[in-house]
């Protein structure tokens, strides 16, 4: 099936550049997940037209959208698309319903019928007894949803969520989020979300593509990025502490005074992962043991859950996970030093 | 994994509480006295002329045909300009407010000059481009046969030139201040730039728009040196209010005069209290 979005998407804008090469295929949902000033709202306005590009292509639904190499616009007037704002833009002046009617009519809807599907959206949604509310009287879920209806009503091929989650309170976001993911399914045509949540991204994505300073770093599914994080932004994200070195066989090189072993074998450039919770900490240096140790500094602890995150100074930056029980036998405290030690059969560790 | 719990401590503002209805603070008394110094300044000379009303001839001096036929041309005129400002300000206010040329600025305080001109000179300015041997005048004589000084048109003309800018300046305050992201969601949505102008734009700065209107509906019913000079001061035709007050006055008539200027007044303020309360507050 040929890609609802074909596209390369590059926007320069002084001293940044977004230069981000993207499809989307029918009814996938694509999160484009980075770090603030990564360059994915300026991605997602470029999609809708907001925001020209500069140079490479656009392609929705095989119909040529932008080429700026022959100077060819689309205005956003003009694009089969629909888009929930961050903070949703729900016409102030017009209630829930003609919010939603709105871009029903722009498509050449009459009155009528426009506020008949409206409606539906609106139920659709659940928001039917809403459907005469003026914005400001909506919550923050309620505002949120009738932007996705009216997003919605006009049949996109290519749906554009802002970090749509962003502006709702903890509680209302967890409902929201679940929502979001039925009408995402329900959805035909392509959507992709931008988002700074990486558990927005997992929950309601099909395929991640992680942008930083204006460029991909990584695509790929949910587990292949949470297994296999290939940037230190990636790997905060999901929580491991990941090394970049060089392989020969099971040693990986990470540093002048430190070579891991590590259980998978292979050469040249490799990152090597593990989870803060494979990291065993001892006062003395264990012996007998086929593990990685070397000896580190406490620089700082955090609760984390049920347990404590200890960082870690040393010939690597690492975090380790330790139980209240373990933290106290071992009196820890920042600047005390420690031994750190990491068994080669809880390390992943894959080319660069 | 945590998630990031940043924007929630950024959530939206409590719907349905407006700033502007929160509870009346006290006043300091530091703003209270000057306050109250300004309302008596612009009070008083108002009082002054409730007393010097010659309240018992009031009855008769109200029916005498000129007053009414002054008052009808200065409300209807008034009303014209106000028209014609809406018609060509407030797309004169976007353009300023909205698009990026070349000498912006300059166009800006262009269009604040006849703020700044004294009102008989912009009648002048009025007649050397309308006027009969004026620039546009003379093609307008030639070709429609069409003269605008010292008719009733004149008088809107007039008042439009004077009372524009008030608008101007209100609308594209009122642009200015409107999120224009609201017309980026209307383009996503399939609206063209006309039909955002129309539906979005215009709702969106409408309190603004009606200010604007107000204030130049009242400056139009005020005006008196541009079209006493472009246009005359012919009863029924070009003798509005103020030029009515001003020959009363001229003829040694202080009382007539009084009573004029206290009816355009009352109607005035009984106009503008009734477009406040329905426009400006409800906004």
């Amino acid at each position: 099936m040929s890609p609802v979005v074909d596209a390369h998407l590059v926007v320069d804008r002084g001293a940044f550049r977004l230069d981000v090469p993207l499809c989307v295929a029918p009814g996938e949902v694509v999160a484009l997940l980075g770090p603030n000033g990564a360059g994915k709202t300026t991605a997602l306005r470029a999609l809708a037209g907001l925001q020209p590009l500069t140079a490479g292509h656009l392609v929705l639904a095989g119909r040529d959208v932008d080429r700026p190499g022959q100077r060819h616009w689309t205005p956003p007037e003009h694009r089969p698309i629909g888009v929930v704002f961050q903070d949703y833009l729900l016409f102030p002046h017009l209630n829930a319903l003609d919010n939603v009617a709105f871009g029903l009519r722009r498509h050449g809807a009459d009155r009528r019928s426009a506020r008949r599907r409206a409606a539906e959206w609106l139920d659709r949604v659940g928001l039917g007894v809403q459907a005469r509310s003026r914005p400001r009287q909506l919550s923050g879920g309620q505002a949120q949803r009738v932007a996705l209806a009216r997003a919605l009503a006009v049949d996109p091929v290519l749906l554009l969520l802002d970090e749509p989650l962003a502006a709702l309170d903890a509680r209302t976001r967890l409902d929201t989020r679940a929502e979001l993911h039925g009408h995402l399914d329900a959805h035909p045509g392509a959507a992709l979300l931008v988002t700074h949540d990486p558990l927005d991204a997992l929950v309601l994505a099909d395929r991640l593509v992680i942008v930083e300073d204006g460029r991909v770093v990584q695509e790929g599914d949910a587990a292949t990025i949470t297994a296999r994080p290939r940037t230190d932004y990636v790997a905060r994200l999901v929580g491991l502490n990941l090394y970049r070195g060089v392989a020969d066989g099971h040693a990986v090189r990470v540093d002048d005074r430190l070579t891991l072993a590590v259980a998978d074998p292979l050469h040249g450039d490799a990152f090597v992962a593990f989870p803060p919770s494979a990291v065993a900490l001892h006062p003395r240096r264990p012996d007998g043991s086929p593990r990685n140790t070397w000896p580190a500094v406490i620089a700082g602890l955090q609760r984390h859950g049920d347990n404590l995150r200890v960082q870690l100074d040393g010939p690597v930056a690492v975090a380790a996970d330790v139980t209240p029980a373990a933290a106290s036998h071992l009196d820890l405290a920042p600047g005390r030093p420690v031994w750190a030690a990491v068994k080669a059969a809880e390390t992943r560790a894959y080319p660069a | 994994m945590t998630s990031t719990d940043a924007h929630d401590t950024a959530a939206r503002p409590e719907p349905g509480v407006s700033p502007r209805r929160r509870r009346a603070q006290r006043v300091p008394a530091a703003l209270l006295g000057p306050a109250l110094l300004g309302l008596l300044f612009l009070v008083l000379p108002l009082a002054g002329l409730v007393v010097r009303a010659p309240w018992s001839s009031l009855p008769q001096r109200l029916t005498e045909p000129g007053a009414l036929t002054a008052l009808r041309l200065s409300l209807q005129t008034a009303t014209a300009a106000t028209v014609v400002c809406l018609l060509l300000g407030v797309p004169l206010a976007w353009l300023l407010a909205r698009a990026r040329f070349p000498g912006r600025r300059l166009v800006r305080a262009l269009v604040t000059v006849p703020l700044v001109l004294p009102p008989v000179v912009g009648g002048v300015a009025l007649l050397l481009v309308f006027g009969r041997r004026g620039l546009l005048g003379e093609w307008l004589d030639s070709t429609f046969g069409f003269t605008l000084p010292f008719t009733t048109t004149g008088v809107v003309v007039a008042e439009a030139f004077v009372a524009m800018p008030f608008l101007v300046i209100a609308v594209e305050g009122a642009l200015r201040g409107a999120d224009a992201r609201y017309e980026e969601a209307a383009a996503t949505l399939g609206a063209g730039r006309w039909t955002t102008f129309t539906h979005v734009t215009l709702p969106l700065v409408a309190p603004g728009v009606a200010a604007g209107a107000v204030l130049c509906w009242a400056r139009a019913l005020g005006e008196f040196g541009a079209t006493i000079t472009f246009a005359g001061n012919y009863p029924g035709i070009t003798q509005t209010m103020p030029l009515a007050v001003y020959q009363t006055i001229e003829g040694g008539d202080l009382d007539g005069a009084v009573v004029l200027s206290l009816v355009l007044l009352t109607v005035s303020v009984a106009i503008l209290a009734g477009l406040r309360d329905k426009w400006i507050t409800s906004a």
